[in-house]
């Protein structure tokens, strides 16, 4: 009993879960890009899925409880049912492998290495920071700020859904004048 | 080692990569859309690590917009996608050609 309080108060535990949840963030991103067994679409949307719930695991590591469950609710529930359907709908054909061609490797390439080069520069210009995060990104803080601070960027976006609204009616009606 | 802001951008990065790395490899555009997903999420996790580390909620906030634009992109994406197949009867980027020169 003593040495799970010892692990629990060193933070032991959470490094634990957070190695256990990056990887599985991990793993299913990469099964949602390349599975090897399977190129149907639907498997992608499953393990993208099960990628968006391990991430709000993480998201509840860093104390970012409201937002993890955003992010549940949001993309786990009506993002991915949005993408069931539309595959439902579609009646797709299995993707054939594609002959990866020159120029694409190489655009490919030297976006990856854009990428790796800022993320080490982003490395390197991180101070260590002595007093350990206090921060709670706790529902009441969070709706404080948003209605404060916040308010035209909330309204902004709330206009911006009703025109994604309009937008998709007009869209997906039988016939486009 | 004690998980700090290195491990969450380390496990942000490697996401941006697989979904930039699914948005150039396949050729399905619902999967691509996926790709992009991830993409998104990516830049959230760094934001929320960000924000944690920093002792400040501006990151949180940005990310909450974040998810409510993504959400509104994907609805009006995948009704693009829809009208698309009503027209070509296909949804491969190589069957999407009209527009090379």
């Amino acid at each position: 009993m003593e040495q799970i309080n010892n692990l629990v108060s060193g933070g032991a535990v959470e490094d634990i879960l957070f190695y256990v949840f990056a990887a599985l963030t991990l793993l299913c991103a990469v099964l949602v890009v390349a599975n090897p067994f399977s190129r149907n679409p639907v498997t992608s949307a499953m393990f993208l899925v099960l990628t968006i719930i391990s991430m709000s695991g993480l998201f509840l590591l860093l104390h970012a409880f409201f937002l993890a469950a955003v992010q549940i609710l949001v993309y786990a529930g009506a993002v991915i049912v949005l993408f069931i359907f539309v595959i439902m709908l579609l009646d797709l054909k299995e993707e054939q492998r594609r002959k990866i061609k020159f120029f694409g490797l190489a655009a490919g390439l030297v976006s990856v290495g854009i990428v790796v080069s800022i993320f080490i520069k982003s490395l390197a210009s991180i101070k260590p920071n002595a007093a350990p995060p206090m921060l709670e990104g706790e529902t009441y803080a969070l709706g404080k700020l948003l209605f404060t601070q916040y308010t035209l960027p909330f309204e902004i976006v709330s206009v911006l859904l009703l025109v994604a609204m309009i937008g998709v009616i007009l869209l997906s009606k039988k016939k486009l004048e | 080692m004690h998980v700090g802001l290195h491990h969450y951008l380390f496990v942000s990065f490697m996401l941006f990569s697989l979904g930039l790395l699914g948005v150039i490899m396949r050729r399905n555009l619902l999967v691509i859309y996926m790709s992009l997903e991830l993409m998104l999420n990516a830049a959230n996790l760094a934001l929320v690590s960000f924000s944690r580390f920093n002792n400040k909620l501006d990151g949180q906030v940005l990310v909450f917009f974040i998810i409510t634009v993504a959400a509104a992109e994907v609805a009006v994406g995948l009704a693009l996608i829809v009208a698309l197949y009503r027209k070509r009867q296909s949804a491969h980027v190589e069957d999407l050609t009209s527009m090379k020169l």
